[in-house]
């Protein structure tokens, strides 16, 4: 009965949202459609998957329990592990796709976010989270290699290494545009390093049991920086010294990333990443605070003219674009790789495997569903001024409101002034990459709640802090995990690299880990059409093709199971992604439209070279050269990762028709009767 | 610590200890009661080594977040 009515509840909501033609429609119909969306789904999807498919068996023993030994493998409360999972998965990702996708309307992303979370994303995070705890808590890689062998192995270890790479050249970029020529926010994150490392510098020598009085420190330090940013960009001489160009701080973040994960981790790592967990868990409550007390209107509309392609955010049409560009709060390959982390080492009970595999994921797609709302909160004149990139709508106010309301988002030049002198910026222009737009939605209805147009300024750096902070914490721990994965590589021709202690090796494999997301990062500076138009559907493919892998897994391993007449929930998925990414992959290369297609691209700016003729944003023939050598790396990159999941799709479907012909059980799992199975770890 | 609040008892110290494993920093009493139980002839870590054993231990392989 209740059911019934949250079923018809939020169906009405969803319809209000699909015909609603008028000026603006209200936020509550999103907040109640979403919130009836997860609740069905978690009471009868996810209680379909925990007995049906994954059969959980709450006496059975978790690894928790049963190699029990007080520091990894410690059963925790399930509420205590929802919060650690949770925020081990929920970063920029949810943040940013979401904002990219609204240039499409709200609706097409809210439909993706709902649909994609429900039947692809939670049932990932789930699966893999349950077969890796009947599995002592292996990793993702280590169940493939197990279930799939070693040859789909070490594939998928080359994928994985690959979207790092771009992963990390995507949120470096991020943090590019938003602070690029924004003393305010630069100096608030470069005050985050002092802060960090005193706040390490204590807890190591000090008081290492401080954790929680050194993290609420460091919040009130942060907060005062936020401050104090505003006085130096409000000081010229000041100002002058934290005003840097796009390719100077691409560069120092190399630098940074270089230095932060070579320093020892309770320096600067260990402490900025309590500082940006409190920080993250505390905003996106606010957040949601904030969204259910004011329930702004929404002034995108549902669907806007740009699902035919020709956006000026991304290029590419609803089908796949909209499917890669939300990854992360619909479906995110890279939470495979944390539910077979630490949070499968300290779960209490399988009783607690759907609220913290199925729950926790519904959280961050409720975490995605609140930044769609705050970027269509703005005038959608407003969120195309700062989105497009200035090769498309000019450089000056004037022409990016003129363009701009050409487009029917009709939007004044002095508004465009007057919202970038709100948020204490000189301009809101070229912005694109998610983190502004968020922080100017995130901004309004913040100073709804508290302060009022005032603090709007202090309201903006605090969001752009927010996300930059665990941004950086992602570069970070990012580079390190990725030099790991380098020297393993390099171990298998040199195996003097592969030593972790090895100081050369370190270094080397550290520098091979900057260079390669540098190299990306620096390209999307460069970029004519602001670098995340590439980068960010690079980075969608690569995130949803590591998410068609898990479920490949989650699929063959369910066959070997015998459980095949379920593996429907799996397989569904996997061809659903299989089918976006390598058509999204297919476009980004063959595309005839330069906006597009690599190759075509390459050809325009290789034939106008021969032609002896320069185009933006190349100024020399040389910069000419690198543009179309840039593509051709895109080209082979995209390549990678179709090859890379045509291969374990071949390698999934061979397992399964083997473990389909097979009459026995052939799934690895630890036993209830030999609970301690050595396998080959 | 114990605290009465709204007609409830609220046990501060597990509350911390769930703040903190929540950002990563494992308890250090379920460390001690486990090792009491099943090795009690080892002698357990002081507070403090233990927290810095344990952050070297998690972040030394990367400590992986999600983007």
């Amino acid at each position: 009965m209740i059911w019934g009515g949250t079923a018809v509840l939020g169906a009405a909501s969803l319809g209000v949202l699909a015909l609603h033609r008028g000026e603006t429609v209200s936020a509550l119909w999103l907040v109640i459609a979403a919130l009836c969306t997860y609740a069905i789904a978690y009471r009868f999807y996810a209680k379909y998957l925990a007995s049906n498919v994954a059969c959980v068996d709450p006496a059975r023993p978790t690894p928790a329990t049963l190699r029990h030994d007080g520091l990894d493998y410690v059963p925790t409360n399930r509420f205590v592990l929802f919060g650690h999972h949770f925020a081990a998965i929920a970063g920029a990702g949810p943040l940013v796709g979401p904002v990219l996708a609204a240039q499409m309307g709200f609706l097409p992303g809210t439909l993706w976010i709902l649909a994609g979370v429900v039947l692809a994303g939670a049932v990932q995070d789930f699966l893999i989270l349950a077969f890796s705890v009947r599995r002592n808590g292996r990793s993702l890689g280590d169940m493939i290699r197990t279930e799939m062998g070693p040859f789909a192995g070490t594939v998928a270890s080359v994928g994985v290494l690959a979207i790092m790479m771009i992963l990390l050249a995507v949120l470096a970029l991020i943090v590019v545009k938003a602070l690029a020529a924004s003393p305010w926010g630069t100096f608030t994150i470069v005050a985050t390093i002092p802060i960090a490392i005193g706040m390490g510098v204590f807890l190591r020598f000090v008081r290492p049991r401080g954790v929680l009085e050194a993290s609420v420190a460091g919040v009130v330090l942060l907060l005062v920086s936020i401050w104090a940013g505003g006085q130096v960009a409000a000081s010229p001489a000041w100002a002058a010294v934290f005003t840097l160009s796009a390719p100077t701080l691409a560069l120092l973040l190399m630098v940074y990333g270089f230095a932060a994960s070579v320093l020892p981790v309770w320096l600067l790592l260990a402490p900025r990443d309590y500082l940006s967990t409190f920080l993250k868990i505390g905003t996106i409550a606010a957040l949601a605070v904030g969204i259910v007390f004011t329930l702004p209107a929404l002034h995108m509309p549902a669907v806007t003219r740009f699902i035919d392609g020709t956006g000026p955010v991304f290029a590419g049409s609803l089908f796949p674009f909209l499917f890669i560009t939300i990854a992360c709060g619909s479906v995110s390959g890279f939470h495979a790789l944390v539910a077979s982390g630490t949070t499968p080492k300290m779960l209490g009970s399988e009783a607690d495997l759907r609220l913290i595999g199925y729950g926790a994921m519904l959280a961050e797609s409720g975490v995605a569903i609140m930044a769609l709302i705050a970027a269509s909160v703005l005038q959608p004149g407003a969120y195309f001024a700062m989105n497009a990139p200035a090769s498309l709508v000019g450089g000056d106010v004037a022409h990016v409101a003129a363009t701009v309301s050409g487009w029917g988002f009709v939007v004044t030049p002095e508004a465009l002034t007057q919202l970038a002198h709100q948020v204490g910026e000189a301009t809101i222009l070229g912005r694109a990459g998610g983190a502004p737009t968020l922080a100017v939605g995130m901004a309004s209805i913040f100073s709804n709640v508290l302060g009022g147009g005032r603090l709007m300024a202090f309201w903006y750096h605090f969001a752009i802090l927010f996300e930059a902070l665990f941004i950086l914490t992602t570069i970070d721990a990012g580079t390190r995990v990725a030099r790991f994965m380098v020297q393993d590589f390099a171990g298998m021709l040199v195996p003097g690299l592969a030593r972790t202690s090895s100081l050369f090796a370190n270094l080397l494999a550290t520098a091979v880990a900057v260079a390669g997301w540098g190299y990306f990062l620096y390209q999307g500076v460069m970029d004519p059409l602001g670098g995340i138009n590439t980068l960010w559907p690079l980075f969608g493919i690569a995130n949803q093709m590591l998410a068609a892998i898990a479920l490949t897994l989650c699929t063959v391993i369910l066959f070997k199971l015998k459980r095949q007449r379920v593996a429907w929930v799996a397989l569904l998925p996997t061809g659903w992604l299989a089918v976006c990414t390598l058509t999204a992959g297919a476009e980004k290369i063959f595309s005839p439209l330069p906006t597009i297609g690599f190759l075509a691209h390459a050809a325009r700016y290789a034939d106008a070279a021969a032609a002896g003729t320069v185009l933006a944003p190349a100024r020399t023939a040389a910069q000419m050269h690198q543009i179309v050598l840039n593509d051709r790396v895109d080209v082979s990159l995209t390549a990678l990762f179709m090859a890379v999941v045509v291969t374990m799709l071949v390698s999934g479907l061979r397992a399964a028709v083997a473990a389909r012909a097979n009459p026995r059980i052939t799934a690895r799992e630890a036993s209830h009767d030999m609970p301690l199975l050595r396998q080959n770890a | 610590m114990i605290c009465r609040c709204f007609g409830r008892t609220l046990d501060l110290g597990a509350i911390g200890a769930g703040v903190r494993l929540i950002l990563g920093v494992p308890d250090y009493e379920a460390y001690l009661a486990h090792l009491s139980l099943v090795h009690p002839e080892q002698l357990p870590l002081d507070r403090d080594a233990f927290i810095i054993a344990r952050q070297q231990a998690r972040y030394a392989a990367g400590g992986l977040r999600c983007c």
